[in-house]
């Protein structure tokens, strides 16, 4: 169980001992990083599994990028962007709403449970709130265990 | 995915890694994540330093620029959202284009969160360095564009805080083009009978602003007119405003304020409204004041939160409090001879009574009176002198129902006391029961439960005055698809950052003021559009704009011209070229990367976000250590 965090997510059940999931989160520059960031200042803490790529806004994540990082073998793919009419550029989120509910559908033809990509909202003055995705994420990765790319099921 | 072979020059990078004091420095091994940074393809310099953003960490940087002939550099530290501006100026101060750096967040993203975990900390500043190294060699220099901007400005809407930003900005010089729907200057004010803490009438108070606009010469005035097309850009925006009964004309302007204004709540079903003719809202009594038609009063209620908080719309609206204070103060002291002014008695009445307090005021010395005042005690003595069985000093029975009085500031609060001294009522109620306007054998009556008595009441009026909220104008949608900017869930204009920059739009060469961006006295709505014409001014003033090279690139090899980036770019920054293809509009690109996403070419891609760069930092964050 060296993989659970001691301090945020609580008891974990795990399929696998060892299993360190990889889990990857688009972040756009203007709400849900700063969230991040707010997390970080907030002294929250939250399991050590996600790493954070910067975009612009979550409209810029293309189904490319998602698929080829389940490709290379990512356990969980989190999509943040800002709450509905919030967007910082009018409304890229609701494309994103839009193209991850497709990419969810794509993923299980793809044999990819899809509740391995997650899409939420996160504002900049919403620090608990990227705490507590992540936690629930990676708990839900954890549950899933290892993708298909790298021998789970 | 992006291969070596695509990186023409064999990049140069230096990494430099920030202790942050024990911030990082505490709970990540950064000796051990620098040595690692030092291994990775094309880091040819790795250092860690105790403050990357200290002076001593700035030089470093420029030094080893000079030293090891970098190209790029990797500052892996705090979060580029405060910091990225001060890391590229020092790159560029050493010869390294400012989009040759990369911003990599070990504390917010990595130590300040996985504190109790050093190892898998410092794994994980690890990856987040091999990230930004990957992304570092794709890096490609940008040159920021200057656009020309046309020095003058589109100001829509006529009424105080238009009038007031029109005014700001032709008096600097720059022609203004004002559009007023209505027939008229004045916007909402001009309907209005009194406003607070003035003894002019409202059209005698704003007439002095409407004659400077009418005499500036720098002011184009189109009433009647709309705003029907809106091409363009910050700097380059060509405007069709539509008159009525008239030809449209063109105009162009480098910058566009919003002061559209806000409209009362008409609160259908809501407290007898229109079932009982004495039913009115505070905007109608404003009007029943103006054309003298108020009937003789001897009890009025208000009701304030009318629709607003909770029931029709969830904000609270800012004014009300204050309005239905001087409405009651300017009724109590029958001002204007506002209540029944052909009937004698009731004006002599209270001539005599409102005469008294002003004589006993006189005696006292005018500070004390203001602390007593603030204090309350002032009202005490009134009640008391009332419980002793004087009148109502207006022989009016005012009672305010709220449901907490916000007469925010010194001024409100003081005209809160001084419409308590004059004996208007404030009974609080709660949301979750409201008082019951009813009528009982033709009078009208209000029914509400006294949160102090703990009982149910009820009060005979002569005319219930429902403090209704500002609400959006029902055209603000329409605008707002035409400029491209947003509206809040609340239907108001939304601007940049509610705190940082209250008057901008996300948009540049867009800004907003007055009650539009939400509800607003007349002072708030002035101050607003005297800033947003600031604001406004500093294009217009520079005559060009230095557009970030954020932005989308079309590669025109690969475009089908399907013509899907132009209907989802949310700026209009995609056209068609004549030969059908996809071109950029560079000044009005925002760098989103909607447009990218969604291009089945794979023809588009982001300038400094391309999908090299970000395939390359999955890529890395993926791999096998």
């Amino acid at each position: 169980m060296s993989s659970a965090t001691p301090n945020a997510g609580g008891e974990h059940k795990l399929e696998q001992e060892d299993f360190e999931p990889r889990i990857l989160v688009f972040c756009c520059n203007w709400c849900s990083y700063a969230g991040a960031d707010l997390a970080g200042v907030s002294r929250l803490q939250m399991p050590p599994h996600f790493r954070v790529i910067r975009v612009m806004c979550s409209a810029r994540v293309d189904p490319e990028f998602v698929l080829r990082a389940f490709q290379k073998g990512a356990d969980g793919v989190l999509v943040a962007g800002c709450h509905p009419a919030d967007c910082h550029y009018i409304g890229g989120n609701y494309r994103t709403r839009r193209r991850i509910a497709l990419l969810r559908i794509l993923l299980q033809q793809f044999g990819f449970d899809p509740g391995r990509l997650k899409l939420e909202w996160i504002s900049a003055g919403e620090g608990e709130r990227f705490q507590k995705t992540i936690v629930e994420f990676t708990d839900v990765v954890n549950e899933l265990g290892p993708s298909p790319v790298r021998g789970g099921d | 995915m992006p291969e070596d072979t695509n990186i023409e020059k064999k990049p140069r990078i230096g990494v430099f890694i920030c202790h942050c004091g024990s911030n990082i420095g505490g709970f990540v091994d950064v000796k051990a994540v620098t040595e690692y940074a030092s291994t990775l393809p094309d880091v040819v310099y790795a250092t860690d330093n105790l403050y990357t953003c200290a002076e001593d960490g700035l030089n470093n940087i420029k030094e080893s620029i000079k030293e090891h002939n970098l190209d790029r550099v990797v500052v892996s530290s705090c979060t580029p959202r405060t910091h990225a501006p001060l890391f590229q100026r020092t790159c560029e101060a050493a010869g390294v284009n400012k989009y040759m750096f990369t911003f990599v967040n070990i504390r917010e993203h990595c130590s300040w969160v996985h504190m109790k975990e050093k190892e898998k900390a410092t794994q994980k500043a690890k990856d987040l360095v091999r990230m930004g190294v990957a992304r570092a060699r794709f890096l490609e220099p940008q040159e920021e564009t200057k656009i020309d901007v046309t020095p003058a400005a589109l100001v829509v809407g006529g009424g105080v805080a238009g009038m007031t930003a029109a005014l700001s900005l032709a008096n600097m010089g720059f022609p203004v083009h004002l559009v007023e729907k209505e027939k008229e200057l004045g916007g909402f004010v001009k309907n209005l009978h009194g406003l607070m803490m003035t003894k002019k009438s409202a059209n005698e108070a704003i007439q002095p602003l409407i004659d400077k606009v009418n005499a500036q010469k720098n002011i184009t005035q189109y009433v009647n007119s709309h705003v029907a097309t809106v091409e363009g850009f910050i700097g380059n925006y060509d405007v069709s405003i539509g008159t009525e009964g008239s030809e449209s004309k063109e105009v162009k302007v480098g910058a566009i304020i919003v002061a559209t204004g806000a409209i009362p709540l008409v609160p259908e079903g809501l407290f007898g409204y229109k079932e009982h003719p004495n039913v009115v809202t505070s905007m109608e009594f404003e009007e029943l004041c103006n054309k003298k038609e108020i009937p003789k009063l001897k009890s009025v209620a208000f009701i304030q939160c009318a629709g607003a908080r909770g029931q029709k719309v969830s904000y609270c609206s800012r004014i009300c409090c204050n309005v239905a204070i001087k409405t009651a103060i300017n009724i109590a002291e029958n001002r204007d001879n506002m209540l029944g002014a052909t009937e004698e008695k009731a004006e002599a009445e209270a001539g005599q009574v409102v005469e008294e307090p002003a004589a006993e005021m006189k005696a006292e010395d005018e500070g004390l009176e203001r602390r007593r005042r603030r204090r309350g005690r002032g009202r005490r003595e009134a009640d008391e002198a009332a419980d002793e069985g004087g009148a109502p000093s207006s022989g009016v029975e005012i009672t305010v129902f709220n449901r907490d009085v916000m007469a925010y500031g010194v001024e409100h609060e003081l005209e809160f006391n001084k419409a308590r001294e004059k004996r208007v009522k404030f009974i609080r109620y709660l949301p979750d029961n409201l008082p019951k306007v009813s009528t009982k054998d033709g009078k009208l009556e209000v029914g509400y439960f006294h949160e102090t008595l703990k009982m149910e009441r009820t009060m005979p009026v002569d005319m219930v005055i429902l403090s209704t909220p500002l609400v959006s104008q029902p055209d603000a949608a329409t605008l707002s698809q035409l400029l491209k900017v947003p509206l809040g869930q609340d239907g108001f204009f939304q601007e940049a950052h509610v705190k940082l920059r209250p008057v901008d739009f996300a948009t540049d060469g867009v800004y907003v003021c007055g009650t539009c961006r939400g509800p607003a006295d007349i002072a708030e709505a002035a101050s607003q559009a005297s800033a947003a014409a600031s604001r406004a001014a500093i294009p217009l003033a520079n005559g060009y704009v230095q557009a970030e090279a954020l932005t989308s690139r079309v590669d025109e090899t690969k475009c089908t011209g399907c013509g899907t980036c132009v209907e989802v770019c949310p700026y209009g920054a995609l056209r068609k070229n004549d030969d059908g293809i996809s071109e950029v509009i560079v000044a009005a690109c925002k760098g989103c990367g909607c447009c990218g996403a969604t291009c089945p070419e794979g023809a588009i891609t982001m300038t400094h976000y391309t999908d090299q760069q970000l395939l390359a930092e999955a890529k890395a964050a993926l791999e096998e250590v």
